[in-house]
Protein backbone atom coordinates (compact mmCIF):
# COMPACT_ATOMS: atom_id res chain seq x y z
CA UNK A 1 0.00 0.00 0.00
CA UNK A 2 1.49 3.62 -1.16
CA UNK A 3 1.53 6.18 1.61
CA UNK A 4 1.21 9.10 -0.36
CA UNK A 5 -1.34 11.59 -0.53
CA UNK A 6 -3.13 11.41 2.84
CA UNK A 7 -5.21 14.50 4.03
CA UNK A 8 -7.14 14.46 7.06
CA UNK A 9 -10.25 17.95 7.74
CA UNK A 10 -11.00 18.09 11.31
CA UNK A 11 -10.29 20.77 13.99
CA UNK A 12 -7.34 20.77 16.96
CA UNK A 13 -10.69 20.88 19.74
CA UNK A 14 -12.13 17.94 18.19
CA UNK A 15 -12.14 14.55 20.22
CA UNK A 16 -13.24 12.79 16.95
CA UNK A 17 -10.35 13.94 14.67
CA UNK A 18 -7.69 13.66 17.85
CA UNK A 19 -8.43 9.85 17.30
CA UNK A 20 -7.33 9.88 13.64
CA UNK A 21 -4.35 11.85 14.34
CA UNK A 22 -3.47 8.99 17.06
CA UNK A 23 -3.41 6.68 14.70
CA UNK A 24 -2.01 8.25 11.91
CA UNK A 25 0.99 9.13 14.10
CA UNK A 26 1.07 5.79 15.65
CA UNK A 27 1.75 4.54 12.41
CA UNK A 28 4.19 7.35 11.25
CA UNK A 29 2.14 8.64 8.58
CA UNK A 30 2.66 11.56 7.17
CA UNK A 31 -0.55 13.76 6.11
CA UNK A 32 -1.90 17.13 5.33
CA UNK A 33 -3.99 18.71 8.16
CA UNK A 34 -6.75 20.96 6.23
CA UNK A 35 -8.24 22.82 9.63
CA UNK A 36 -11.56 23.95 9.53
CA UNK A 37 -12.70 27.16 10.42
CA UNK A 38 -15.25 27.29 13.52
CA UNK A 39 -18.71 28.67 12.66
CA UNK A 40 -18.44 27.35 8.86
CA UNK A 41 -17.73 24.06 6.76
CA UNK A 42 -15.57 23.61 4.18
CA UNK A 43 -16.72 22.74 0.69
CA UNK A 44 -14.20 20.21 0.91
CA UNK A 45 -15.61 18.54 4.02
CA UNK A 46 -19.37 18.67 2.57
CA UNK A 47 -18.50 17.10 -0.70
CA UNK A 48 -16.11 13.95 1.04
CA UNK A 49 -19.06 13.63 4.01
CA UNK A 50 -22.03 14.68 2.31
CA UNK A 51 -24.28 12.37 4.36
CA UNK A 52 -23.29 13.78 8.06
CA UNK A 53 -21.08 16.74 7.10
CA UNK A 54 -18.99 16.29 9.73
CA UNK A 55 -15.46 15.77 10.50
CA UNK A 56 -12.88 13.86 10.91
CA UNK A 57 -12.99 13.10 7.33
CA UNK A 58 -9.55 10.60 6.09
CA UNK A 59 -9.07 11.22 2.27
CA UNK A 60 -6.52 8.58 1.08
CA UNK A 61 -5.40 8.52 -2.63
CA UNK A 62 -9.02 10.68 -2.93
CA UNK A 63 -11.35 8.11 -1.29
CA UNK A 64 -12.68 10.01 1.75
CA UNK A 65 -13.18 7.70 4.74
CA UNK A 66 -15.88 9.27 7.65
CA UNK A 67 -16.53 8.25 11.02
CA UNK A 68 -13.79 8.68 13.49
CA UNK A 69 -13.24 4.71 15.10
CA UNK A 70 -14.24 3.54 11.18
CA UNK A 71 -11.18 5.64 9.92
CA UNK A 72 -9.12 4.84 12.95
CA UNK A 73 -10.00 0.67 12.42
CA UNK A 74 -9.34 1.62 8.00
CA UNK A 75 -5.07 3.07 9.20
CA UNK A 76 -4.57 -0.35 10.80
CA UNK A 77 -6.42 -2.30 8.27
CA UNK A 78 -4.46 -0.14 4.90
CA UNK A 79 -1.52 0.24 7.04
CA UNK A 80 -1.30 -3.19 8.45
CA UNK A 81 2.80 -3.25 8.65
CA UNK A 82 3.50 -0.18 9.82
CA UNK A 83 4.27 0.71 13.59
CA UNK A 84 2.34 -1.42 15.98
CA UNK A 85 -1.10 -3.23 16.05
CA UNK A 86 -3.99 -0.61 16.43
CA UNK A 87 -6.58 -3.01 17.02
CA UNK A 88 -5.65 -6.75 19.28
CA UNK A 89 -5.01 -9.55 17.61
CA UNK A 90 -7.52 -12.02 19.09
CA UNK A 91 -11.15 -11.96 17.98
CA UNK A 92 -12.53 -11.70 21.43
CA UNK A 93 -9.90 -8.98 22.46
CA UNK A 94 -11.26 -6.94 19.35
CA UNK A 95 -14.69 -7.89 20.15
CA UNK A 96 -14.22 -6.45 23.54
CA UNK A 97 -12.68 -3.28 22.38
CA UNK A 98 -15.22 -2.33 19.64
CA UNK A 99 -17.98 -2.98 22.84
CA UNK A 100 -16.61 -0.38 24.68
CA UNK A 101 -15.47 2.09 22.44
CA UNK A 102 -19.54 1.84 21.47
CA UNK A 103 -19.88 2.19 24.87
CA UNK A 104 -17.81 5.45 25.49
CA UNK A 105 -19.76 7.20 22.46
CA UNK A 106 -23.09 5.99 22.74
CA UNK A 107 -23.49 6.44 26.88
CA UNK A 108 -20.15 7.86 28.33
CA UNK A 109 -20.07 11.16 26.36
CA UNK A 110 -23.54 11.83 26.76
CA UNK A 111 -22.99 11.77 30.23
CA UNK A 112 -19.87 13.54 30.28
CA UNK A 113 -21.77 16.41 27.68
CA UNK A 114 -24.84 16.84 29.59
CA UNK A 115 -22.45 18.11 32.53
CA UNK A 116 -21.73 20.97 29.99
CA UNK A 117 -25.39 21.74 28.77
CA UNK A 118 -26.98 21.08 32.30
CA UNK A 119 -29.53 23.56 33.08
CA UNK A 120 -28.99 24.20 37.16
CA UNK A 121 -27.56 22.60 39.69
CA UNK A 122 -30.00 19.41 39.95
CA UNK A 123 -29.43 18.77 36.36
CA UNK A 124 -25.66 19.06 37.41
CA UNK A 125 -25.51 16.81 39.97
CA UNK A 126 -27.32 13.72 38.14
CA UNK A 127 -25.32 14.11 35.24
CA UNK A 128 -21.95 14.14 37.16
CA UNK A 129 -23.32 10.76 39.26
CA UNK A 130 -24.06 9.29 35.80
CA UNK A 131 -20.61 10.27 34.54
CA UNK A 132 -19.04 8.45 37.53
CA UNK A 133 -21.22 5.20 37.24
CA UNK A 134 -20.22 5.28 33.77
CA UNK A 135 -16.46 5.84 34.41
CA UNK A 136 -16.31 3.06 37.10
CA UNK A 137 -17.64 0.31 34.54
CA UNK A 138 -14.89 2.03 32.24
CA UNK A 139 -12.00 1.08 35.46
CA UNK A 140 -13.23 -2.56 35.37
CA UNK A 141 -13.05 -2.38 31.52
CA UNK A 142 -9.62 -1.26 31.91
CA UNK A 143 -8.71 -3.91 34.42
CA UNK A 144 -9.58 -6.91 32.04
CA UNK A 145 -8.66 -5.30 29.46
CA UNK A 146 -4.94 -4.40 29.99
CA UNK A 147 -3.99 -7.63 32.30
CA UNK A 148 -1.58 -5.61 34.14
CA UNK A 149 0.00 -4.23 31.19
CA UNK A 150 -0.22 -0.30 31.21
CA UNK A 151 -2.70 0.24 28.56
CA UNK A 152 -6.49 -0.98 27.44
CA UNK A 153 -4.52 -2.54 24.67
CA UNK A 154 -1.59 -4.23 26.48
CA UNK A 155 2.13 -2.98 26.04
CA UNK A 156 1.40 0.05 23.22
CA UNK A 157 -1.61 2.67 22.85
CA UNK A 158 -4.31 0.66 20.45
CA UNK A 159 -7.94 1.68 19.22
CA UNK A 160 -9.77 1.37 23.48
CA UNK A 161 -7.22 3.73 25.02
CA UNK A 162 -7.33 5.87 21.92
CA UNK A 163 -11.57 5.80 22.14
CA UNK A 164 -11.39 7.20 25.16
CA UNK A 165 -7.95 8.88 26.15
CA UNK A 166 -9.09 11.41 23.27
CA UNK A 167 -11.35 12.67 25.46
CA UNK A 168 -8.91 13.56 28.17
CA UNK A 169 -8.47 17.17 26.87
CA UNK A 170 -12.04 17.78 27.20
CA UNK A 171 -12.44 15.70 30.69
CA UNK A 172 -10.41 18.28 32.64
CA UNK A 173 -12.29 20.98 31.08
CA UNK A 174 -15.89 19.39 31.95
CA UNK A 175 -14.11 18.95 35.61
CA UNK A 176 -13.29 22.54 35.79
CA UNK A 177 -16.72 23.41 34.99
CA UNK A 178 -18.25 21.34 37.20
CA UNK A 179 -15.89 22.34 39.85
CA UNK A 180 -15.76 18.15 40.50
CA UNK A 181 -13.47 15.65 40.11
CA UNK A 182 -14.17 13.22 37.36
CA UNK A 183 -11.12 11.42 37.00
CA UNK A 184 -10.34 10.41 40.72
CA UNK A 185 -7.19 8.80 41.97
CA UNK A 186 -9.34 7.49 44.71
CA UNK A 187 -12.16 5.76 42.84
CA UNK A 188 -10.80 5.29 39.42
CA UNK A 189 -6.96 4.60 40.27
CA UNK A 190 -6.45 2.24 37.24
CA UNK A 191 -7.75 4.97 34.54
CA UNK A 192 -5.99 7.57 36.51
CA UNK A 193 -2.67 6.51 35.93
CA UNK A 194 -3.58 5.24 32.26
CA UNK A 195 -4.65 8.50 31.60
CA UNK A 196 -1.25 10.03 32.38
CA UNK A 197 0.80 7.47 30.37
CA UNK A 198 -1.51 8.20 27.40
CA UNK A 199 -0.86 11.26 27.61
CA UNK A 200 2.77 11.25 27.53
CA UNK A 201 2.73 8.85 24.69
CA UNK A 202 4.80 10.44 22.20
CA UNK A 203 1.77 9.67 19.31
CA UNK A 204 -0.64 11.38 21.61
CA UNK A 205 1.52 14.98 23.41
CA UNK A 206 1.81 16.95 20.86
CA UNK A 207 -2.12 16.32 19.73
CA UNK A 208 -3.35 16.85 23.05
CA UNK A 209 -5.17 20.36 23.33
CA UNK A 210 -3.85 23.13 26.16
CA UNK A 211 -6.88 22.92 28.72
CA UNK A 212 -7.10 26.64 29.11
CA UNK A 213 -7.36 27.10 25.31
CA UNK A 214 -9.94 24.21 25.31
CA UNK A 215 -11.74 25.70 27.95
CA UNK A 216 -12.23 29.16 26.44
CA UNK A 217 -13.08 27.12 23.17
CA UNK A 218 -15.53 25.46 25.26
CA UNK A 219 -17.26 28.53 26.19
CA UNK A 220 -17.92 29.27 22.64
CA UNK A 221 -19.53 26.18 21.83
CA UNK A 222 -21.65 25.86 25.07
CA UNK A 223 -22.21 29.46 26.18
CA UNK A 224 -23.84 30.14 29.54
CA UNK A 225 -26.96 32.06 30.14
CA UNK A 226 -26.30 35.68 30.57
CA UNK A 227 -27.39 36.23 34.48
CA UNK B 1 -17.53 -30.54 19.42
CA UNK B 2 -16.76 -30.29 22.94
CA UNK B 3 -17.78 -27.92 24.95
CA UNK B 4 -15.97 -25.12 24.94
CA UNK B 5 -16.04 -24.80 21.08
CA UNK B 6 -19.87 -24.70 21.22
CA UNK B 7 -21.50 -21.71 20.19
CA UNK B 8 -25.02 -20.52 22.37
CA UNK B 9 -26.88 -17.35 21.25
CA UNK B 10 -29.07 -15.40 23.70
CA UNK B 11 -31.95 -13.79 21.29
CA UNK B 12 -35.22 -12.54 21.78
CA UNK B 13 -37.83 -14.43 18.61
CA UNK B 14 -38.96 -11.15 17.30
CA UNK B 15 -35.38 -8.73 17.92
CA UNK B 16 -33.85 -7.65 14.29
CA UNK B 17 -31.03 -7.18 16.20
CA UNK B 18 -30.90 -10.84 17.40
CA UNK B 19 -31.84 -12.19 14.01
CA UNK B 20 -28.81 -10.42 12.49
CA UNK B 21 -26.40 -12.81 14.20
CA UNK B 22 -28.83 -16.05 13.68
CA UNK B 23 -28.68 -14.97 10.12
CA UNK B 24 -24.39 -14.78 10.00
CA UNK B 25 -24.11 -17.67 11.88
CA UNK B 26 -26.72 -19.77 9.59
CA UNK B 27 -25.08 -18.25 6.66
CA UNK B 28 -21.23 -19.22 7.87
CA UNK B 29 -22.93 -22.89 8.10
CA UNK B 30 -21.84 -22.33 12.26
CA UNK B 31 -24.08 -24.55 14.61
CA UNK B 32 -25.10 -23.25 17.99
CA UNK B 33 -27.92 -23.45 20.92
CA UNK B 34 -29.97 -20.87 20.62
CA UNK B 35 -31.80 -19.71 24.36
CA UNK B 36 -34.76 -17.42 24.30
CA UNK B 37 -34.80 -14.70 26.61
CA UNK B 38 -38.42 -12.91 26.66
CA UNK B 39 -36.66 -9.73 27.96
CA UNK B 40 -39.85 -8.03 28.37
CA UNK B 41 -41.40 -10.35 31.10
CA UNK B 42 -38.13 -11.39 33.20
CA UNK B 43 -34.03 -11.02 32.42
CA UNK B 44 -32.73 -14.44 33.65
CA UNK B 45 -29.81 -14.49 35.77
CA UNK B 46 -27.98 -15.71 33.03
CA UNK B 47 -28.43 -12.61 30.69
CA UNK B 48 -27.87 -10.50 33.84
CA UNK B 49 -24.69 -12.15 34.30
CA UNK B 50 -23.66 -12.28 30.68
CA UNK B 51 -24.64 -8.35 29.94
CA UNK B 52 -24.06 -6.53 33.01
CA UNK B 53 -23.93 -3.09 30.94
CA UNK B 54 -26.82 -3.18 28.68
CA UNK B 55 -29.03 -6.14 29.75
CA UNK B 56 -29.92 -6.82 26.35
CA UNK B 57 -29.95 -9.49 23.83
CA UNK B 58 -28.32 -10.76 21.63
CA UNK B 59 -25.65 -12.45 23.78
CA UNK B 60 -23.38 -14.76 21.94
CA UNK B 61 -21.38 -17.24 24.17
CA UNK B 62 -18.14 -19.50 22.44
CA UNK B 63 -15.61 -20.40 24.50
CA UNK B 64 -16.13 -19.86 27.67
CA UNK B 65 -16.72 -15.80 26.84
CA UNK B 66 -19.62 -13.62 26.20
CA UNK B 67 -19.88 -11.11 23.74
CA UNK B 68 -22.85 -8.34 23.51
CA UNK B 69 -24.19 -5.41 20.55
CA UNK B 70 -24.89 -7.04 17.50
CA UNK B 71 -22.63 -5.66 15.23
CA UNK B 72 -19.76 -6.68 17.31
CA UNK B 73 -20.68 -10.01 17.25
CA UNK B 74 -20.84 -10.39 13.48
CA UNK B 75 -17.40 -8.98 13.45
CA UNK B 76 -16.25 -11.48 16.15
CA UNK B 77 -17.97 -13.98 14.00
CA UNK B 78 -16.30 -12.78 10.80
CA UNK B 79 -12.91 -12.74 12.53
CA UNK B 80 -12.95 -16.35 14.00
CA UNK B 81 -14.77 -17.75 11.29
CA UNK B 82 -12.91 -16.20 8.12
CA UNK B 83 -13.14 -19.25 5.33
CA UNK B 84 -16.95 -19.47 5.30
CA UNK B 85 -19.40 -16.80 3.84
CA UNK B 86 -17.19 -13.57 4.30
CA UNK B 87 -19.30 -10.98 5.29
CA UNK B 88 -17.29 -8.28 5.15
CA UNK B 89 -15.09 -7.24 2.03
CA UNK B 90 -11.36 -7.85 1.83
CA UNK B 91 -10.59 -4.21 1.16
CA UNK B 92 -9.58 -2.14 3.60
CA UNK B 93 -11.38 0.86 1.91
CA UNK B 94 -14.63 -1.30 0.72
CA UNK B 95 -14.48 -2.74 4.89
CA UNK B 96 -14.30 1.21 5.78
CA UNK B 97 -17.10 1.58 3.43
CA UNK B 98 -19.34 -1.05 4.75
CA UNK B 99 -19.31 -0.28 8.41
CA UNK B 100 -20.20 3.17 7.84
CA UNK B 101 -23.20 2.30 6.33
CA UNK B 102 -23.85 -0.22 8.77
CA UNK B 103 -23.40 2.54 11.39
CA UNK B 104 -25.76 4.75 9.54
CA UNK B 105 -28.42 2.46 9.40
CA UNK B 106 -27.99 1.27 13.05
CA UNK B 107 -27.36 4.88 14.24
CA UNK B 108 -29.61 7.23 11.64
CA UNK B 109 -32.19 4.96 9.96
CA UNK B 110 -33.69 2.09 12.04
CA UNK B 111 -34.92 4.81 15.13
CA UNK B 112 -36.57 7.44 12.83
CA UNK B 113 -38.00 4.43 10.84
CA UNK B 114 -39.47 3.07 14.22
CA UNK B 115 -40.93 6.28 15.50
CA UNK B 116 -42.19 7.20 11.93
CA UNK B 117 -44.58 4.66 12.55
CA UNK B 118 -45.57 4.47 16.36
CA UNK B 119 -44.16 7.78 17.66
CA UNK B 120 -45.59 10.23 19.88
CA UNK B 121 -47.57 12.09 17.48
CA UNK B 122 -45.67 15.62 18.39
CA UNK B 123 -42.50 14.49 17.00
CA UNK B 124 -44.05 11.65 13.85
CA UNK B 125 -44.15 14.65 11.01
CA UNK B 126 -39.89 15.34 11.93
CA UNK B 127 -39.37 11.64 11.92
CA UNK B 128 -41.26 10.98 8.95
CA UNK B 129 -39.50 13.43 7.05
CA UNK B 130 -35.90 11.89 8.68
CA UNK B 131 -37.30 8.44 7.57
CA UNK B 132 -37.21 9.62 4.12
CA UNK B 133 -34.15 11.60 4.10
CA UNK B 134 -32.24 8.57 5.20
CA UNK B 135 -34.13 5.74 3.01
CA UNK B 136 -32.98 8.13 0.34
CA UNK B 137 -29.33 7.83 1.18
CA UNK B 138 -29.72 4.32 1.36
CA UNK B 139 -31.89 4.12 -2.37
CA UNK B 140 -28.58 6.04 -3.43
CA UNK B 141 -25.69 3.97 -2.20
CA UNK B 142 -27.54 0.18 -3.35
CA UNK B 143 -28.00 1.90 -6.56
CA UNK B 144 -28.25 -1.49 -8.99
CA UNK B 145 -26.33 -3.74 -7.15
CA UNK B 146 -28.40 -6.86 -5.92
CA UNK B 147 -27.07 -6.12 -2.15
CA UNK B 148 -24.83 -3.72 -0.68
CA UNK B 149 -22.53 -6.20 -0.33
CA UNK B 150 -22.39 -7.21 -4.32
CA UNK B 151 -24.15 -9.81 -5.34
CA UNK B 152 -23.68 -11.60 -2.04
CA UNK B 153 -25.25 -10.97 1.19
CA UNK B 154 -22.82 -8.61 3.50
CA UNK B 155 -22.60 -6.78 6.54
CA UNK B 156 -24.82 -3.35 5.48
CA UNK B 157 -27.58 -6.47 4.31
CA UNK B 158 -27.40 -7.76 7.74
CA UNK B 159 -27.41 -4.49 9.96
CA UNK B 160 -30.40 -3.54 7.31
CA UNK B 161 -32.71 -6.67 8.00
CA UNK B 162 -35.11 -4.51 9.96
CA UNK B 163 -35.61 -2.37 6.67
CA UNK B 164 -36.14 -5.65 4.40
CA UNK B 165 -38.39 -7.02 6.83
CA UNK B 166 -39.73 -5.31 10.17
CA UNK B 167 -40.39 -1.89 8.15
CA UNK B 168 -42.77 -3.61 5.72
CA UNK B 169 -44.86 -5.01 8.39
CA UNK B 170 -44.95 -2.17 11.02
CA UNK B 171 -45.91 0.02 8.26
CA UNK B 172 -48.80 -2.35 7.87
CA UNK B 173 -49.72 -2.41 11.44
CA UNK B 174 -49.37 1.50 11.28
CA UNK B 175 -50.91 2.18 8.63
CA UNK B 176 -48.19 4.90 7.90
CA UNK B 177 -46.54 4.36 4.62
CA UNK B 178 -43.16 5.63 4.25
CA UNK B 179 -41.08 2.62 2.13
CA UNK B 180 -43.40 1.95 -1.22
CA UNK B 181 -41.97 0.58 -4.26
CA UNK B 182 -42.70 3.76 -6.73
CA UNK B 183 -40.85 5.69 -3.92
CA UNK B 184 -37.38 3.65 -3.27
CA UNK B 185 -38.10 0.54 -6.22
CA UNK B 186 -34.36 -0.24 -5.32
CA UNK B 187 -34.59 -0.87 -1.70
CA UNK B 188 -38.25 -2.84 -2.65
CA UNK B 189 -35.96 -5.11 -5.11
CA UNK B 190 -33.41 -5.24 -2.24
CA UNK B 191 -35.83 -5.75 0.47
CA UNK B 192 -37.64 -8.75 -1.93
CA UNK B 193 -33.97 -10.28 -2.94
CA UNK B 194 -33.09 -10.43 0.80
CA UNK B 195 -35.88 -11.67 2.20
CA UNK B 196 -36.40 -14.48 -0.57
CA UNK B 197 -32.71 -15.73 0.33
CA UNK B 198 -33.11 -19.49 1.61
CA UNK B 199 -30.81 -19.59 4.49
CA UNK B 200 -32.55 -15.77 5.64
CA UNK B 201 -35.92 -16.81 5.26
CA UNK B 202 -35.36 -19.90 7.79
CA UNK B 203 -34.12 -17.23 10.27
CA UNK B 204 -36.84 -14.86 9.79
CA UNK B 205 -39.61 -14.39 12.53
CA UNK B 206 -43.41 -15.19 11.36
CA UNK B 207 -45.03 -12.31 9.60
CA UNK B 208 -48.23 -12.88 11.33
CA UNK B 209 -46.83 -13.29 15.17
CA UNK B 210 -44.58 -9.96 14.37
CA UNK B 211 -48.00 -8.08 13.35
CA UNK B 212 -50.00 -9.20 15.72
CA UNK B 213 -47.05 -7.74 18.52
CA UNK B 214 -46.66 -4.70 16.50
CA UNK B 215 -50.58 -4.01 16.12
CA UNK B 216 -50.76 -4.27 19.65
CA UNK B 217 -47.91 -2.16 20.49
CA UNK B 218 -49.95 0.90 17.52
CA UNK B 219 -52.85 -0.07 19.82
CA UNK B 220 -54.42 -0.62 16.62
CA UNK B 221 -55.33 -4.33 17.30
CA UNK B 222 -58.71 -4.98 15.60
CA UNK B 223 -59.01 -8.27 18.35
CA UNK B 224 -59.59 -5.67 20.74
Amino acid sequence: MVTGDVKLIGSWASVFVMRARIALNLKSISYEFLQETFGSKSELLLKSNPVHKKMPVLIHADKPVCESNIIVQYIDEAWSSYGTSILPSLPYDRAIARFWAAYIDDKWFIALRSILTAQGEEEKKEAIAEVEERTEHLEKAFIECSNGKPFFNGDHIGFLDIALGSFLGWWRVVELDANHKLLDETKTPSLFKWAERFCNDPAVKPLMPDTANLAEFARKLFPKPQP
Amino acid sequence: MNQEEQVQLLGLWGSPFSKRVEMVLKLKGIPYEYIEEDVYVQKSPMLLKLNPIHRKVPVLVHQGKSIAESLVIVEYIEDTWKTSYPILPHDPYERSMARFWAKYVDDKVMLTLWKACLGPESEREKMVEEAYEGLKCLEKELGDKQFFGGETIGFIDIAADFIAYWFGIAQEASGVMIMTGEKFPKLQRWSENFVGNSIIKEVLPPKQKLLALFKAQFGNDPSK
